[in-house]
């Protein structure tokens, strides 16, 4: 029994300490926003927010997060930042196939948490660990920049 | 900008980035098993014994033996099998699969399942292949006497290798039994392929088979044959177990196993007499895998482009798709295309070596024109844009001056730039979309004066349903939001043919227009009204016959200028890449982000086949990089600094003036990049990808 805060609830996982977070979101929570792209913490397509850092969901095991805070794209949509961020990366069509999606506007988060003004190459630095296939990272760079000037005072 | 490229925010924005949206796997069912495959372990053996462990109640296992219909599954050629008969072809061939409600004790069965081989000798290297799948040659002019006759004959050999499509979603299907019919629905491109495919297999009639495509994490060629295997493997054991079954790849799964691009070598024999090239004697191979899928297809369009965008008077092209006990081949955007421009682009660079002359100048010599005739006797029918493709090259990137400046250079950090002109024939190969596709659309007006699209082509991230609902909307003069369009389900759309070879805008987008504007003309407010429209192919086209190998080809064809600019540092045998420039000719860009989120993606997806993408086989043919650890594919910090350009080009016969634009960009990376290398590093290279391993060859003095 693993107690910790998922999207601003209080719950309890019933798992085995040594499951991945990831598959513990996936299966027992059903949070399907997180998604499996390789397991290896490569993708970072299971981004998610642990105690305020961008992780690979896929890397931690259950056990770990007793006590923690865990927030997905579930938790994360409800918040005025991401609707800053939805604006600005529909204004620059930065979603294509949608898989990267949810750990990358995670990662758009953790980078604008850190350092609201970022450089273009902060920005790439800090989705550096979100492969994206389809857009080639310029629209979701542009996003981000745009998001960080548009969204002044949200973070 | 033309007011349809004005971008508007994408239909598909909202669900995806909220996270709502519903991939294969996001769905479980009531009962729900879930599979996985055995593969095999050899590249060649005969099946003598399995032995299966003891199987639990609920958990089944599926082979050959359980096929219903033929177990073959129906892509061009139906020699792939659904489940393996008494040899495996290759590493990964798929001998059965165990199926249950818990993914952990199904793979428990497998790790205990035994299978004895008698191992065969595979062949793995596709120059001792003694299998021709399928061989095609075209001729003009008279080769012979031009190499007669030439001054001096060069020949040289171009090597490429795998590329994997790494979309980030992998493989995945669902199928389901319900009342004597099957529904398949999963990450798919063309679900009438999987439907023709599931029918085959589980013997039904087609009425009986439902396809549906979920949302799609990506597809790139690799989701249009191969979910035809996994449908139907799939459908096989949901019929057997009479329930749900869900299989999802694993990565490692998906990468060693899955199709990807073919590797080639292609051998040009190029004749120069008095300063001129006067023909060009090509042999294209490519490493088909184990079974043929797509293997013609991509044959023909990588032949096809052989000759570049050169004028020759005299050009024989011979081609051959050879088998190897390796991974099946297949559909990666580009189609062909990206192998035989490498080489072309090559050899040019080289010819204009040996000729004192930089490569610009010579191949600025023999770029084509409109009114020019193509490789195989068609015509190139509109203007082509390469000169001032190439002036805004010029002015973007200083390309003349930079090139002069980094000819002998010493050091440790070396600056070298690359540049490559190329074209994407836009829609199917020859007289494919005439002949067998025969596309059909639907548009379904509501008695509320809503109207859906209904049509088989599948947004996988490239934009589809907005541009369709664009086009739809503008056409009747209403807004976005009246426009509807859903995945596409096989029980609601017509067969308006496959998601693929950059057709889907420009010809399937093409009939909705015409359906669009037959529907303005016949609106009647608050009634029903549903408008079919049929595939013509458009007059001007010189038909093409595959017997011949003559006629055009395509109809029109998409035009790019690439270059690149890299910095070798000696020491480490790393490359920076400096800047990455793309100028691209896609007609009227129906979305201009859209087209710019095309063109990026696919550049940095080309830059990765040309820099780093490197996948091979070992001794026992597995292969080696099945995983993002060990197969490299560009992140956000590679290429920070790529700028793509649009110049508008309007297609007569398209809709809104667009053409095919999806593969396009990927098409001239490799060569840019190699020639960048070359430049910096001052000798000739004849492969891609050229990774910071061949460069630390170079600078050891060894052979490229």
């Amino acid at each position: 029994m693993v107690k910790f805060m998922l999207n601003g609830q209080e719950v309890v996982s019933k798992s085995q300490a040594n499951q991945r977070l990831l598959d513990v979101l996936r299966h027992e929570f059903r949070i399907t926003g997180v998604k499996c792209g390789c397991k290896e913490g490569e993708c970072g397509a299971c981004s998610v927010i642990l105690d305020g850092k961008l992780v690979n969901s896929c890397l931690v095991a259950l056990g770990s997060i007793e006590g923690s805070t865990v927030t997905t794209i579930e938790g994360y949509r409800e918040t005025e930042r991401y609707a800053a961020l939805d604006k600005a990366y529909a204004s620059v069509s930065a979603v294509q196939c949608g898989f990267c999606i949810p750990g990358m506007i995670l990662a758009s988060e953790c980078i604008l948490a850190k350092n609201p003004n970022p450089t273009e190459a902060e920005i790439r630095a800090g989705i550096s660990g979100n492969l994206c296939r389809c857009t080639g990272y310029n629209a979701i760079v542009k996003a981000i920049s745009i998001a960080a000037e548009e969204g002044k005072g949200l973070w | 900008m033309e007011a349809i490229s004005k971008p508007v925010k994408k239909k598909d924005h909202d669900s995806k980035l909220s996270g709502r949206a519903l991939y294969v796997d996001d769905h479980v069912l009531e009962g729900m098993l879930l599979g996985r495959l055995l593969h095999s372990a050899k590249a060649k053996a005969r099946i003598t014994r399995i032995i299966l462990p003891e199987l639990p109640e609920g958990y089944y296992v599926v082979d050959k033996n359980d096929v219903p219909g033929i177990n073959q599954v129906h892509i061009v050629q139906d020699d792939t099998p659904i489940y393996v008969e008494d040899t495996v072809e290759y590493v990964g061939d798929p001998i059965l699969m165990v199926v249950g409600p818990e993914l952990k004790e199904v793979e428990r069965i497998l790790n205990e399942i035994v299978v004895v081989y008698e191992e065969l000798v595979p062949v793995l290297d596709m120059l001792k292949s003694d299998t021709v799948f399928f061989n095609y040659n075209y001729a003009k002019g008279d080769i012979r006497k031009a190499l007669k006759e030439a001054d001096r004959v060069f020949i040289e050999t171009f090597q490429t290798g795998y590329q994997e499509q790494a979309y980030l979603e992998t493989q995945g299907m669902l199928a389901y039994p319900h009342a004597g019919r099957m529904t398949v629905r999963g990450s798919l491109q063309c679900p009438y392929y999987v439907h023709g495919a599931v029918a085959k297999a589980l013997g039904y009639e087609e009425k009986d088979v439902q396809i549906i495509q979920d949302v799609t994490g990506g597809g790139f060629g690799g989701k249009e044959a191969f979910p035809s295997i996994l449908a139907c493997q799939t459908a096989v054991v949901a019929k057997k177990a009479n329930k749900p079954v869900k299989v999802i790849f694993e990565r490692r799964e998906d990468m060693e196993f899955t199709s990807k691009r073919h590797p080639s070598i292609c051998t040009y024999k190029v004749a120069v007499k008095d300063g001129e090239i006067t023909g060009m004697d090509i042999d294209v191979l490519f490493n088909s895998g184990a079974y043929t899928t797509l293997s013609p297809v991509v044959l023909q369009r990588g032949m096809i482009c052989a000759n570049g965008v050169y004028r020759l008077d005299n050009l024989r092209v011979v081609g051959r798709a050879v088998k190897t006990n390796t991974v099946p081949c297949g559909a990666h955007r580009g189609f062909g295309a990206p192998q035989t421009f490498f080489a072309v682009e090559m050899m040019m660079n080289h010819l204009a070596k040996e000729m004192g002359l930089d490569s610009l100048e010579l191949k600025q010599k023999y770029m084509v024109k409109q009114g020019d005739s193509t490789s195989t006797g068609g015509k190139y029918h509109f203007h082509v844009p390469l000169p001032e493709m190439i002036e805004q090259i010029e002015e973007l990137t200083n390309y003349r001056e930079k090139r002069r400046q980094y000819r002998n250079q010493t050091g440790r950090y070396r600056k070298g730039i690359g540049m490559s002109r190329f074209f994407h024939g836009c829609g199917f190969t020859g007289s494919g979309e005439r002949d067998i596709i025969k596309a059909v659309v639907r548009i379904r007006k509501n008695p509320d004066d809503t109207v859906e699209i209904l049509a088989s082509n599948s947004d996988i991230g490239q934009g589809l349903k907005t541009t369709f609902s664009k086009i739809v909307a503008d056409t009747l003069g209403i807004s976005l939001d009246r426009v509807l369009i859903e995945n596409p389900d096989t029980d609601r759309v017509p067969d308006s043919g496959p998601t693929v070879a950059s057709r889907s805008l420009m010809t399937v987008g093409g009939l909705l227009k015409r359906a669009a504007d037959r529907l303005k003309q016949e609106w009647q407010a608050g009634e029903e009204q549903v408008i079919e429209e049929h595939f013509v192919e458009p007059d001007f086209v010189i038909p093409f016959s595959i017997v011949e190998f003559k006629g055009d080809a395509y109809p029109t064809y998409s035009w790019s200028v690439n270059a690149i600019e890299v910095e070798v540092d000696t020491l480490t045998a790393t490359t920076k890449i400096l800047g990455a420039w793309g100028t691209f000719d896609v007609g009227v860009p129906v979305d201009m982000n859209i087209i710019l989120g095309q063109m990026e993606g696919g550049f940095l997806q080309g830059i990765g086949y040309a820099s780093m993408e490197e996948m091979n086989c070992n001794e026992q043919g597995m292969i080696r990089n099945n995983s993002f650890s060990d197969y490299i594919i560009p992140t956000a910090l590679d290429v920070p600094n790529l700028v793509t350009k649009i110049i508008n080009n309007p297609y007569t016969h398209g809709p809104y003036g667009a053409k095919g634009a999806g593969e396009l960009p990927l098409v001239g990376a490799a060569p840019a990049y190699v020639e960048a290398m070359e430049n910096a590093l001052g000798v000739n290279l004849n492969k891609a990808p050229f990774t910071p391993e061949d460069t630390m060859r170079v600078l050891l003095g060894g052979l490229n």
